[in-house]
Parts: structure tokens; C-alpha cells; sequence
């Protein structure tokens, strides 16, 4: 190596720090409309949140949020390019560019949102803390397994959580560390713990495997508030806007009763002033958020409102059939309440 | 003289007999490796006992009482196995997520790499001279029918995946990390002090850091030092890491055939007047490279199989598609063993079949006089 070589690297590296580093404030909006393709981070296999059907095509809870927020942005719901992120590579995706929103059922904290440099734009599924064990055990609430054995995904804020609570309550656990959700039901299903915990709706979901389902039971604390969500990147509020209301045209779009069979009909003018600021009829909201005046007909039209994805996908149509509970709409002792469209 | 019958010896051979039943054949077979001795009798037993314990279980959870039929996990409520989902997901756990319309391009790379592999490996092949040309371009071709080009469709990188990106990546590993490995050892044993340190450097660089935390670094911190107009390809970025990994401990293998050849050879090329590539290329290597070939294939499979993480980027490959669908809500809890029993299979013939053709290469070139 000589040393105009040496130089020569020396000047393609300081090149790199002036143009590298913190990827700009550069309009995602504007990316992504370029790219003609919407780059959605999504989970690598949740049951019911995203999951590959028979013809490997991703679909799920979480991927329908991508699939409307592309349908809004760019008018067709398949112009996504889904990216696949474990729970180590999602937030450097993210903060990198390589992907424009996550919607990977994580959980809204305030150091993702501050630290991280991230802004949450809403919390599509509220998730909490649970247990299961074997009816057998005797025991009716959580607070009464002094001295169990509990199954616990090891590196999650679940294990945190269960720390705390066992501490507050001043009782002793011991814990048995696995490693994922299928690890865990064989865990749980061999005794080798008398209890399991992790998110609500995964025991849920681990639940409809056992084939003696009723000799379990799901004990009835919840010991941890688990706001998923979508996230951006902090610093694009244009961004960050599209995508909040988008979720929130979902949820608003259930309130108003607009489903995906009557939205194209409702698009053409109702009677409720807010249905037609939302749909595009009166007023300009669109242009208020850059896009044209039918974004929000084409995120309902994308995969239904928000009760018809839940239904489809983790609701009482799926397999794993969990209640609306407090995700419902306030209306409906829910707290899933979306601002107004005004 | 007609006292014969009193000879002591025989005027004629007698027929030949064949050797007794209980030594040739199964049962000789049988007595000299099974029953030789009472330590080997006690080891039978007890490995017969151990078979007879698990393999019934085994067999009549795999096949027998294994559920062949159905949409979904709800219809396998049999004790055994269930395999109804291997009809409509078996493409994915092959091709993963490449077009459908576009499977043929995958099949004919890997046929076409029968021929390939085949002109390199055996020597007494018909067309052996264009068949090597084909070997040397075969890379291109395999290259522009799965990824596109010359008026094919292009296809994603992110939408390989099953056995094929296994593969894929794989054997392009395979490929560079020979040579490549090459050059690292003969620059580890050169007398030019900036080659031999870089080699040195290289090799104990990446023999010292677990392959997941490079991973780590080329997925995950290279996106954050490199401007976002500049994206290095996912899989190109993991193939590379992979194929670096492979090439230090290739480098050491080889580096052990080298050590093993006698300083006679180095000087018997200096005696003909050969240069130093010459003399590598027609004395030295050929020795080395044969001795190392235990120590090569067993890189060459670990390298295989350490393609399975490409998971961590989020591509599929045929474990990662194992565990998609492990997580599908149709199918939860109830695929948790087939699916790996079946990523399993698919990396063993592939191992086993390298780990016998090794096997077959060292008796071929076994010039060494017994």
C-alpha cells in the first residue's frame, strides 16, 4: 500500500462522516412517494399479528396498519415491501431509513419515545402482562404463587415486569428462562413451570395449542400496561401525521359505522358532516396532510376499519379468537378513542 | 510303485471349500464387529436395547399415526405426527417467498448445477473440456436466473428464501471461500511482512468474534456510518460476512496442509527454476490441498449451515420458514416438531452427501504407496 492509496481511502472515509451519520430531516412523504413503494417493518411471526398465509403472502393485525397506511400514501394497499425485524434490528432499521414505519407490536415507553428518537403515532392493540397455569396449582390469583416456577422469555420487558411484581407483592419466584413462544408452550406443556406469562394475548393464543385447554387458566391480573403501537422516526412531523391519522381514521371509521362494504358509498356524501370531512366530501383534510381528498376512502377500503381487522385477524373470526376487552371503543367500555376529524 | 496309498502327501489339491458360514457373510460380519468380544457383546445389547426403546415411539409418531390430511391444525388431533400442512406450504419451505411464476428459474439453477458441480469434482465426465468452460461461467448464469436480467423479471433478494437461499448462499460461500482461504494462508506464511501482518491480522480478526456479532455490525451499524443513498444489498451484505468467516478458518485448514509438506518440495521447486506461483501451483498446493480435505468439507458444512442465519435479517430461509409457520394461527402448536424434522432432512442429505463425496475424493487422490 502506498501512500496516495492511504490518502485515497482517508479522503472516501471523511467523505462518508460529512455525508453519513444521522440520516437528514429529508421528507419521508416525498421518499416514499419516489420509491412508488411504502418499506413497512413488521414482526418475524406473530400469531395473529403477522403471519404468512398459504400462498406466502403476509398478512395480520399489524400488516394491515401497513397495508392502509400505503393505500392512503400511495393508493394501492399492495404497494408495500414488508421487512422482516426481530426484536434486536427493528429500532436501528428504523432510525437508519431502511424501513418508513414500524408496525411491529412495540411497546409505546418513554424511552423509545424520547431516547430512541422516535415518535409512537398511536396504540393500535393494548397488551398486558398475564398468567397462565394449571388449575391443579389450587391457586386463584397471581399474588398467591409464592415459591412457583414461572417460564419467562428471557431479554423482554416481560421479564422486567414480572422482577417487579414479584418484588412489590414480596413474594419468591423461580424463574426458567426459554427462549420463544414454541419453546415455552413445550416448556409449559412438560411441567417444567407451573406458570407462564407473557403478553395477554399471546397466552391467549398459546392457550387454543393445549388440547386439555380447560384444565388451564389465565389468572386474572394484569401486571404490566403493553401500549403496541406504530412508530416513526422523530423529526418528520408531516410523517408522523399521515400515519396517526391514518390509525385514526381506522378507528374512527368503526365509531361512524364506514366499513369497507359501504365506504365507497359513503364517499359519495352522507348525512354526518364528519363521515364526509373524513371521506373527503366537505372540507380539505387531505391536502392538510399532503395527500389528495380520498386517502382515508382508501385506508378503510385497504382491510375494513379497525373492528373489522381485529375481528379478521385476532378477533372472534380467528383462530385465536381474543375479546375486544379494553380495546374496544369507548363507546363500549373500551378505551380506544380516536380525536376528531375537524 | 504301487504303494501310494502310503504317501503322505496329496498327489492332487482338494476342492476348495468355502470358509465356514459362521465367518464370512452377515453372520461373520455380525460376529467380528458386534460379538467379538463380551465388551462389544454388553455395547450391542444395550444399543439394541436403546433402538428398541425409541424407534417404535418414533416411527409411530413420524408415519404411523401421523395426520397426512387437512386445511388446518384443527384436523390433526391424532397422537402422531402432523404433516396436512406440507401440501400448501412445501413451495415456501423450497423457493420461500420467490414468484411463483418464476420457480422454474430456481429449478434450473440447481439442476444446471448438477453439471457444474459435476465437471469440477469428477474427472471422467464426456465433454470434460466445454464442461469446464460451463463450470466457470455457470456462477453468471445461476446469478441472472435468480436474480433477473437479459429480459427476465428481476426478483427482490428479499424474496428468496427456503432451501434455495440456503443454497444460494451457501454454495456461493463454498465457492469464494476456497481461494480466498487460499491466499490467506500463503500470505500467512510469506516473507513480506505487510502481507503476513495484513493475513495475520484478517484471519485472527475474524477467528476471534463470533459470526453473529459481524452480522450485527454489517446489518445493523454499517446502514448508520454509510449515507442512506448508498444501500448495500441485505443478502449481499450477509453472503460477504459469511463468506469472510468461512475464508479465515479455510485459511487456517489450509495453512495446516502447507506445514505438512516437506521443505524438500519448496526446494525441489526452486530447483527446476519455477517461480513462486509456479512452484505453489504445481508442486506444493496439490499436496497441501489434499491433505486439508478433511478439514476443508468440514468448513465447507459448517458454512452451510450457518447460512440458517440469515434469520436475523429477516430473510427465510428453510429454518426461518419453520418457525413462520410454527407462528401461523392456523397451524400454532401444532407443527412445532415436523417442521424442523423436515429443515433437518433437507440439511442432512445436503451435509452427509458433501461429507461422502470428501470421502471419495481422498481415496481417488490416495497416491500414497501403502
Amino acid at each position: 500500500m502506498n501512500l496516495k492509496r492511504i490518502a485515497g481511502a482517508a479522503a472516501v472515509a471523511a467523505a462518508f462522516a460529512v455525508t453519513g451519520g444521522a440520516p437528514g430531516q429529508a421528507a419521508t412523504l416525498d421518499d416514499v412517494k419516489k420509491a412508488g413503494t411504502l418499506k413497512c417493518g413488521i414482526n418475524t411471526g406473530l400469531p395473529g399479528f403477522a403471519y404468512t398465509d398459504d400462498k406466502g403472502k403476509w398478512t395480520g393485525f399489524d400488516v394491515a396498519y401497513c397495508r392502509a397506511l400505503a393505500a392512503a400514501v400511495l393508493g394501492d394497499a399492495n404497494k408495500v415491501t414488508f421487512v422482516n425485524l426481530t426484536g434486536k434490528t427493528r429500532f436501528p432499521a428504523l432510525a437508519s431509513g431502511e424501513i418508513d414505519v414500524l408496525s411491529r407490536n412495540t411497546t409505546w415507553t418513554l424511552s423509545r419515545d424520547v431516547d430512541l428518537g422516535f415518535t409512537f403515532i398511536g396504540v393500535n392493540y393494548y397488551d398486558g402482562q398475564g398468567f397462565i397455569g394449571r388449575k391443579s396449582l389450587g391457586v386463584k390469583s397471581a399474588k398467591e404463587l409464592d415459591g412457583a416456577s414461572v417460564c419467562i422469555q428471557t431479554g423482554t420487558t416481560t421479564e422486567l415486569n414480572l422482577a417487579d411484581f414479584f418484588r412489590v407483592n414480596k413474594i419468591k419466584y423461580e424463574p426458567v428462562p426459554i427462549e420463544n413462544n414454541a419453546e415455552a408452550r413445550a416448556a409449559y406443556g412438560a411441567e417444567r413451570c407451573d406458570v407462564y406469562t407473557t403478553d395477554a394475548s399471546g397466552l391467549a393464543a398459546t392457550r387454543t395449542t393445549f388440547s386439555d385447554a380447560d384444565k388451564h387458566m389465565v389468572f386474572p391480573e394484569i401486571i404490566s400496561k403493553e401500549p403496541l403501537g406504530p412508530l416513526v422516526r422523530q423529526g418528520d412531523d408531516q410523517w408522523a401525521d399521515i400515519a396517526r391519522w391514518t390509525l385514526n381514521a381506522l378507528i374512527s371509521a368503526e365509531e361512524l359505522g364506514v366499513t369497507q362494504a359501504n365506504v365507497a358509498k359513503m364517499a359519495e356524501g352522507t348525512n354526518n358532516p364528519e363521515i364526509n370531512r373524513m371521506l373527503g366530501k366537505e372540507g380539505s383534510m387531505g391536502k392538510m396532510l399532503g395527500l389528495d381528498a380520498q386517502w382515508a376512502v382508501r385506508a378503510i377500503a385497504a382491510e375494513g376499519n379497525y373492528a373489522e381487522m381485529f375481528e379478521r385477524y385476532i378477533g372472534s373470526k380467528s383462530p385465536l379468537g381474543l375479546a375486544r376487552g379494553l380495546n374496544a371503543l369507548y363507546k363500549n367500555g373500551g378505551i380506544l378513542y380516536s380525536p376528531p376529524f375537524r | 510303485m504301487t504303494d501310494r496309498a502310503f504317501h503322505r502327501s496329496r498327489a492332487q489339491m482338494l476342492p476348495e471349500r468355502p470358509a465356514p458360514i459362521i465367518s464370512v457373510g452377515v453372520i461373520g460380519w455380525i460376529r467380528t464387529n458386534l460379538f467379538s468380544t463380551w465388551l462389544s457383546v454388553a455395547l450391542t445389547l444395550v444399543s439394541v436395547g436403546l433402538l428398541a426403546l425409541i424407534l417404535p415411539p418414533l416411527i409411530d409418531w413420524t408415519f404411523l399415526e401421523a395426520t397426512y390430511v387437512g386445511a388446518s391444525g384443527k384436523d390433526c388431533i391424532g397422537a402422531g405426527a402432523c404433516w396436512a400442512w406440507f401440501d400448501q406450504r412445501i413451495d415456501q419451505f423450497v423457493y420461500g417467498f420467490y414468484p411463483e411464476d418464476a420457480y422454474w428459474r430456481a429449478n434450473l439453477a440447481v439442476i444446471l448445477l448438477v453439471p457444474a458441480v459435476g465437471y469440477l469434482l469428477f474427472a471422467n465426465l464426456p465433454y470434460a473440456r466445454y464442461g469446464r468452460w460451463f463450470s466457470l461461467a455457470y456462477p453468471v448464469i445461476a446469478a441472472i436466473l435468480l436474480v433477473g436480467g437479459l429480459g427476465l423479471d428481476m426478483v427482490r433478494t428479499d424474496q428468496f428464501g427456503g432451501f434455495v437461499l440456503n443454497l444460494v448462499a451457501g454454495i456461493t460461500g463454498i465457492v469464494l471461500s476456497l481461494p480466498i482461504g487460499i491466499l490467506l494462508a500463503l500470505g500467512r506464511r510469506s516473507r513480506m511482512p505487510i502481507v503476513r501482518m495484513f493475513s495475520v491480522a484478517f484471519i485472527e480478526f475474524i477467528r476471534g468474534v463470533p459470526l453473529i456479532t459481524l452480522l450485527f455490525v454489517a446489518i445493523i451499524l454499517l446502514p448508520i456510518f454509510l449515507p442512506r443513498e448508498v444501500s448495500l444489498d441485505q443478502l449481499v451484505r450477509v453472503m460477504v460476512i459469511i463468506t469472510l468467516f468461512a475464508s479465515a478458518y479455510m485459511a487456517e485448514v489450509i495453512r495446516g496442509g502447507l506445514q505438512a509438506i516437506p521443505q524438500g518440495q519448496y526446494e525441489a521447486g526452486q530447483a527446476m527454476a519455477l517461480g513462486y506461483w509456479q512452484s505453489m501451483r504445481l508442486i506444493v498446493l496439490p499436496q497441501a490441498l489434499k491433505i486439508s480435505i478433511p478439514g476443508i468439507v468440514n468448513t465447507f458444512i459448517g458454512l452451510f449451515k450457518d447460512t440458517t442465519l440469515v434469520i436475523i435479517i429477516g430473510l427465510f430461509d428453510i429454518l426461518g420458514q419453520a418457525r413462520l409457520l410454527q407462528t401461523n394461527q392456523d397451524w400454532l402448536g401444532k407443527v412445532d416438531y415436523e417442521t424442523f424434522l423436515l429443515a433437518a432432512l433437507f440439511f442432512f442429505v445436503i451435509c452427509f452427501g458433501m461429507s461422502r463425496y470428501s470421502i471419495n475424493l481422498e481415496k481417488r487422490l490416495d497416491t500414497t504407496r501403502r
